[in-house]
């Protein structure tokens, strides 16, 4: 099935009344078996309502329980996006996608926090969603530009993940799944926790994973790549020009302390066995080198 | 964001923190009027600017009367305060703070920070106070303590006690080492901070614990809650090109290099900055216009880096997703013609309605070069600035 999602899986959209919520839930319902995959929509106060024939519950709880939907993807303003989030853990969902840009670090702090010991996934925020293609799409990404697949792509980046995939597609490599993690310093799926998942899908054969300045979540990931993973993966990260101290777009995107420079991570990611490049344009035909 | 000591004091002293009696002062004559105002016999005359190093740049002088009070005002306010963290050309100094002098018997470094692998609001502590905390990092990593703090339980009276020992400070001093440690946790929680740090923290010889500095970073995402941290924004201290661009919802950072980026996504453009260094040109700025630019965001980018004297050409670099590349051809297109275009242009295209795009850029007339991919784009781009 790829990973995470595929064309069996239900999704609920948190914040489905407003315009981004809008807009890309009529996006992902037009991709593929959208129009099954997408059932419902929470907006507190709205229920009974409904958006293109996707019914609009009060509550998240609500929502699980008259549809069945186990997945949620969250459109929610900053401000409100962590408990959006909160509230999806509570109700025990499968995976939660927030797609939210700009909510306040310490407010993730608290809901990571509340959410330990609990079974919910967190992917994001501030990501572009994941695709499995030709099976659903949940999230902003264009879905015209990916085919189905066995490459794996995972990237804290939105346009810069849509370069790979759309490098890999002109050269004839479909995707089985992508992944972006999101670009804030404290999200949920980490590049590790994604590469476990490519490891073990029979559906995957190889992996792009585009990293960024900042964190040391790169350098973590290579270290269990070079004692875990069965698949060659090919590595990039942005921001070798960076200067240090600067926040480069990404909340989480900045040098600090000394920490977190695109070479240190690239270096480490060449011991541990990934096939670097630093030419962002190569990407796709790194992999195909590879695999062929 | 960043603030000055002084105002990174007043926020100390709301939470308990003991800090050394201080007054803000813009000219000569304020300066003395506050040592008189504050009284004592030694004071300290300290710039503020948001750099740091201050000290070892000439920026921090101990008066021992008031006409050295007067003496060193007049030499620092206005100059220009080069430190490792300002580069060559340096910061003027516009404002001081006067403060008393402190017998100083010991030097602690005290911070905290959010540790993103952890999900936790780190404490970080030295025996090594005054030092640059990166050197003590590493050379002497062990001479750094830390404790994760558990965000129910705050900072605890145990933890605060354990790591003021380790780092020597007397039992004696212990109770205003906690107020101090605690009480810059709930500044940095309730103030939405992601770096706060005090360098040094210090042992007087009667025993008290004071806080010499502050310096505070501020989570910009969340300044919507934090109006009055928003006020002590200091635009003096800011990049006039990147204070411009966040007028427009622009993410703009200047560089060094000759050659203007204007890209949608931040790791695209940081990518493109990359690329371009890769085939050996130097990137003048990173310029995220984001996910939903207009013709209007597009002309002002434009702007903005045509501000730029040393600029020598422009690339275009944009994948469109949500955004379409015949409306970013359009604001291309109109942005060119508006702002008069005096340097080379090289758009690449590709994603959502890339033909239209294309079709659009090669009618306009305009003398834009076109790229077929990223590469081909970036190799153009440095071929175009150095004249070639």
């Amino acid at each position: 099935m790829a990973i995470l999602i595929d064309k069996n899986t239900r999704v609920m959209t948190q914040g489905m009344t407003g315009k981004v919520g809008q807009f890309h839930t009529t996006n992902s319902k037009a991709y593929a078996n959208g129009a099954e995959c997408f059932v419902a929509g929470v907006t507190p106060g709205k229920a009974g309502q409904s958006f293109e024939g996707i019914p609009i519950y009060n509550s998240v709880k609500d929502a699980k329980e008259q549809t069945g939907a186990t997945v949620s993807v969250i459109y929610v303003p900053p401000p409100y996006a962590a408990a959006a989030i909160d509230e999806a853990v509570e109700a025990d969902l499968d995976l939660v996608i927030c797609i939210t840009e700009g909510i306040p670090v310490h407010d993730m702090l608290k809901t990571r926090y509340k959410m330990q010991g609990k079974r919910t996934v967190l992917i994001g925020p501030n990501c572009p969603g994941l695709i499995t293609p030709d099976e659903i799409k949940i999230g902003i990404m264009p879905g015209h530009i990916h085919k189905k697949g066995r490459i794996g792509v995972v990237s804290r980046s939105g346009t810069l993940t849509y370069e790979a995939v759309g490098q890999l597609s002109a050269l004839g490599l479909g995707q089985s799944s992508c992944v972006g993690i999101g670009g804030d310093p404290i999200n949920g799926l980490k590049h590790i926790d994604v590469l476990r998942l490519f490891n073990d899908d029979p559906e995957t054969d190889a992996v792009i994973m585009v990293g960024e300045i900042g964190g040391s979540d790169e350098e973590e990931c290579a270290r269990w790549i070079k004692g875990n993973m069965r698949k060659p993966v090919v590595g990039f990260i942005a921001g070798i020009t960076a200067p240090p101290g600067k926040r480069m777009g990404h909340a989480g995107a900045i040098i600090s302390g000394g920490q977190g420079g695109a070479d240190d991570k690239l270096a480490v990611m060449e011991e541990c066995g990934i096939h670097i490049t630093r030419n962002p344009a190569e990407m796709g035909r790194v992999m195909r080198a590879l695999i062929s | 964001m960043k603030i000055h000591e002084y105002q990174g004091k007043e926020i100390l002293r709301q939470f308990g923190v003991p800090t050394p009696r201080g007054i803000a002062c813009f000219t000569v004559d304020e300066a003395v009027a506050a040592a008189q105002e504050l009284g004592g016999a030694v004071w300290v005359v300290k710039a503020q600017i948001h750099a740091g190093g201050r000290g070892k740049g000439g920026g921090v002088k101990v008066a021992k009367s008031l006409d050295q009070v007067s003496e060193y005002a007049g030499q620092i306010l206005g100059m220009q305060l080069v430190t490792h963290q300002t580069g060559a050309e340096g910061q003027k100094v516009r404002r001081l703070l006067i403060e008393e002098g402190a017998a100083i018997v010991k030097e602690y470094y005290v911070a905290m920070v959010v540790d993103r692998a952890k999900q936790r609001v780190v404490l970080m502590a030295s025996s090594e106070g005054g030092m640059d905390i990166e050197e003590v990092a590493a050379h002497t990593p062990e001479k750094i303590h830390k404790i994760w703090i558990d965000p129910a339980a705050g900072l605890t009276d145990a933890e605060s006690d354990q790591v003021s020992l380790k780092i020597g400070i007397p039992e004696a001093a212990l109770a205003e080492a906690r107020a101090t440690l605690q009480g810059l946790y709930r500044a940095f929680v309730e103030k939405d901070a992601m770096l706060a740090e005090i360098n040094p923290l210090v042992l007087t010889a009667d025993q008290n614990i004071r806080a010499l500095d502050a310096k505070f970073n501020f989570d910009s995402n969340a300044l919507y809650r934090r109006p009055e941290v928003v006020a002590y924004r200091d635009l003096d201290e800011e990049d006039p090109a990147e204070v411009e661009a966040s007028k427009f919802d622009l993410s703009y950072i200047s560089l060094d290099g000759d050659i203007g980026c204007l890209v949608n996504g931040a790791g695209l453009a940081m990518a493109t900055m990359d690329i371009i260094k890769l085939f050996g040109g130097s990137p003048a700025n990173f310029l995220d216009v984001g996910g939903g630019a207009t013709k209007e965001k597009v002309t002002e980018a434009f702007k903005l880096m045509l501000k730029n004297p040393k600029l020598k050409a422009i690339l275009v670099n944009i994948f469109g997703g949500i955004m379409r590349c015949d409306v970013i051809a359009e604001g291309v297109v109109a942005a060119a013609r508006e702002v008069h275009l005096s340097v080379p242009l090289v758009v690449r295209l590709e994603g959502t309605n890339v033909d239209l795009g294309k079709k659009i850029l090669a009618e306009s007339g305009l003398p834009i070069i076109s790229g077929s991919d990223m590469a081909d784009a970036a190799q153009k781009v440095v071929a175009a600035a150095k004249g070639k």
